[in-house]
């Protein structure tokens, strides 16, 4: 099977995670669609791990597994904290910081 | 040329006079006249102690110098701040001390009701410090300093009584006219500095055979306009009649004996200068001749006695301009009739003085009138003056004014028939209305105003008047005798043999004391009945009217000068308010909106900051894309 294919399916999840982000308000569903883009840089570093022969796009991948876990662990932290005190779980309403 | 030590001192003695009142203040007020005055005479006796040095030196010996410190010193451009005593300047020294010294005493009675006397004798002080600085400095540069310090004294002191308006306007008006002078003399001294590369005396003589013409022209124009403003010479006339504003004795110091006659010192001391440049000579000329007939016509129509004195300055410094414009074999009669000039016209001046104070301060002359019975020591004292400024033998004037109509007689060509007629004229005029001041002030009958009682003044104050009446009957003589002050200057001037001669010194003589007769006869005439009206009348001629307005100087002045003047600075401030200040407040403005603009992009929403990174990523690629590809 032709490795670009691969690719095809990135750019594919790349977009639709980089369109959730822009259009959600809902900000656990914006975490998600972050975490679709990192998945979907992921899939690239691998498919070109294949095409290239070596192992350099794999190791990128772990690295970035762990800086997602990372991640998800402060993101989700700080959306708890938000809802928590706002009662709102909505990126929209977080807009303070202009003032 | 020898060393001295002692010249700075002449300068000193009254500058630190001015500052000791100055600074003292109140505490100097019982003593500070007495002081000043001390130091003047002392700055006099200094000088004549250097006279009889340089009287018992032989000619080449006689010029003295000292250098005072290193003034400017840039590259190859060095100015020693130095002070140069020579024959011409000793003549101004004592003629500045001398008579200043005699003011000064005069001053101590004149201004003793005054509560500012100090600070008058102060500036007088500071005035006779910067003269001598003018007349001693040894280069371009250091007479500059003295020709802007006189500049400042005659302005402090014009507007002396500065709480009246009219006198305040009449010092700003001396000292802006001035200025255009002084812009004069800086563009000569640049001048000299751009084509010569050296501002002092001697240079400026050493080099003035190398330089072209144009270039000595063009200084010597520049010199020329320097000397008319300070000497109040035509075109920039129109300063002298308003400062009389000031108290009577400054008008006698320095309006009519030594400053303004700063602008003949200038020239006669450029006159390398000017007898390589045939131009400018001519310009001085003729800047002299028509000086000397429109100051004499101004005098005719002044009822004003300190006004009339003043037009009378114009017209004789007229005459030394006119000397010093013949060149070689007329600078030594200008410093001549400077010096005879400074005599009997200070002592007019102070005789003035006198009368107003035992007038009530009136300057009106027709509010004068039969004076001569109540002030017999002015009158006589002021009568010399009056027959020295006139020419009749054997008094001052008639010897110095009439080698100046001798000089002007054989200068050569068409223009010695001309301006020997001017010079003339001149005296006839000159005659005319020193007579009608004479008869209106102290012949005819009363017409006082009421509660007036006219009393001799005081001795401190006739004394000075009495020496400088002194002066004017022998100055003259003893200046021409033997041709001591020709002799005694000869050495500086180039002089170029013997001169021919239209007509010999007796008809010339006898043409200037028939002219003067004419003069005097008129005048008697006029004004020598029973009733002179007390205030000017109305209904005279056109050409009264005219000249009653000082020959619409300071209309002309207003229309040609002050207009465009002011119009063209309104439209600097125009323009400085549009296009610099505009594009200055443009840029300010586009800052401001363009940034008041880019804070809309701020919104605090997270989704459209990721939506900008979006774009801005993807912008990127595709730039990056269209230049790979």
């Amino acid at each position: 099977m032709d490795a670009s294919n691969y690719l095809y399916i990135s750019a594919l999840l790349f977009t639709i995670g980089a369109v959730g982000v822009v259009v959600r308000r809902n900000a656990i569903v914006v975490f998600m669609c972050i975490e679709l883009m990192l998945n979907a840089a992921n899939l690239s570093f691998v498919t070109f791990s294949r095409i290239n022969g070596n192992l350099d796009g794999q190791v990128m991948a772990f690295f970035t597994m762990v800086v997602a876990a990372c991640e998800v662990v402060v993101g989700l932290a700080i959306i708890v904290a938000i809802y928590r005190s706002r009662r709102s779980a909505s990126v929209d309403d977080a807009s303070l910081l202009k003032r | 040329m020898g060393i001295s030590t002692s010249l700075v001192y002449l300068i000193g003695l009254p500058f630190a006079g001015a500052a000791i009142l100055l600074l003292g203040g109140r505490r100097t007020d019982k003593w500070g006249h007495l002081l000043a005055t001390a130091l003047s005479g002392s700055s006099f006796a200094l000088g004549a102690y250097h006279l009889i040095q340089m009287v018992n030196r032989p000619a080449e010996m006689r010029p003295t110098s000292q250098k005072l410190f290193e003034w400017i010193s840039v590259g190859s451009f060095n100015v020693d701040a130095g002070l140069l005593l020579d024959q011409l300047s000793i003549c101004f020294v004592l003629l500045i001390t001398g008579v200043g010294t005699l003011i000064h005493i005069y001053s101590i009675a004149y201004m003793s009701e005054d509560r500012d006397r100090r600070r008058f004798f102060a500036y007088l002080n500071l005035f006779i410090a910067a003269m001598l600085l003018l007349v001693l400095g040894d280069s371009y540069l250091s007479l500059y300093v003295g020709w802007e310090g006189v500049g400042l004294a005659s302005y402090l002191l014009i507007g002396f009584w500065n709480q009246k308006p009219a006198y305040a306007t009449a010092s700003k008006k001396a000292f802006v006219m001035n200025r255009v002078g002084d812009m004069g003399l800086s563009l000569a001294i640049m001048i000299a500095f751009a084509t010569m590369g050296t501002v002092s005396f001697s240079g400026v003589a050493e080099q003035a055979h190398h330089t072209s013409e144009a270039a000595l022209t063009a200084m010597g124009v520049m010199l020329l306009v320097a000397a008319a403003g300070k000497s109040a010479q035509f075109p920039l006339q129109a300063w002298l009649g308003d400062a009389m504003a000031g108290p009577t004795p400054v008008s006698a110091l320095i309006h009519a004996a030594t400053m303004v006659t700063a602008g003949v010192y200038l020239i006669t001391r450029s006159n390398f200068v000017f007898d390589a440049a045939p131009i400018a000579q001519l310009l001085v000329v003729i800047v002299g001749a028509i000086t000397l007939i429109f100051g004499a016509l101004i005098g005719t129509a002044k009822d004003d006695i300190k006004k009339a004195l003043a037009a009378s300055t114009m017209s004789q410094i007229g005459y030394m301009i006119l000397a010093t414009g013949l060149g070689p074999i007329g600078y030594a009669f200008a410093i001549m009739h400077l010096i005879t000039h400074g005599f009997f016209k200070a002592g007019m001046f102070l005789g003035a003085g006198s009368v107003m104070h035992g007038m009530n301060d009136e300057v009106n002359m027709r509010k004068y009138g039969a004076l001569r019975h109540f002030m017999p020591i002015t009158f006589i004292t002021f009568g010399i003056g009056y027959l020295a400024i006139l020419g009749v033998p054997p008094f001052a004037g008639f010897y110095s004014k009439d080698m100046i109509i001798e000089s002007a007689f054989n200068s050569g060509g068409v223009q010695a028939i001309i301006l020997g007629s001017l010079t003339l004229i001149g005296a006839a005029i000159t005659a005319f209305y020193m007579t009608r001041v004479m008869i209106l002030t102290f012949a005819g009958t009363k017409r006082w105003d009421e509660g007036v009682e006219p009393h001799e003044s005081p001795w401190l104050m006739w004394l000075p008047m009495a020496v400088l009446a002194v002066g004017s009957v022998t100055s003259g003589y003893l200046l021409y005798h033997d041709k001591a002050l020709y002799k005694w200057l000869s050495p500086l001037f180039e002089d170029h043999g013997e001169h021919e001669e239209l007509l010999k010194p007796i008809v010339v003589s006898a043409l200037a004391l028939t002219m003067v007769a004419i003069g005097v006869s008129i005048a008697v005439y006029k004004y020598m009945r029973e009733n002179v009206d007390s205030i000017a009348p109305a209904d005279v001629s056109f050409i009264t009217k005219f000249v009653r307005k000082d020959l619409m100087q300071d209309q002309f002045n207003e229309k040609f000068f002050m207009r465009p003047g002011q119009l063209l600075t309104k439209g600097l401030v125009k323009t400085e308010d549009v296009v610099v200040d505009g594009s200055v407040r443009a840029v300010a403005r586009m800052a401001i909106g363009s940034g008041s603009g880019l804070r809309g992009l701020q919104n605090g929403f997270v989704r459209s900051y990721a939506a900008l990174i979006l774009i801005g990523a993807l912008a990127l690629i595709a730039a990056i894309w269209v230049v790979v590809s």
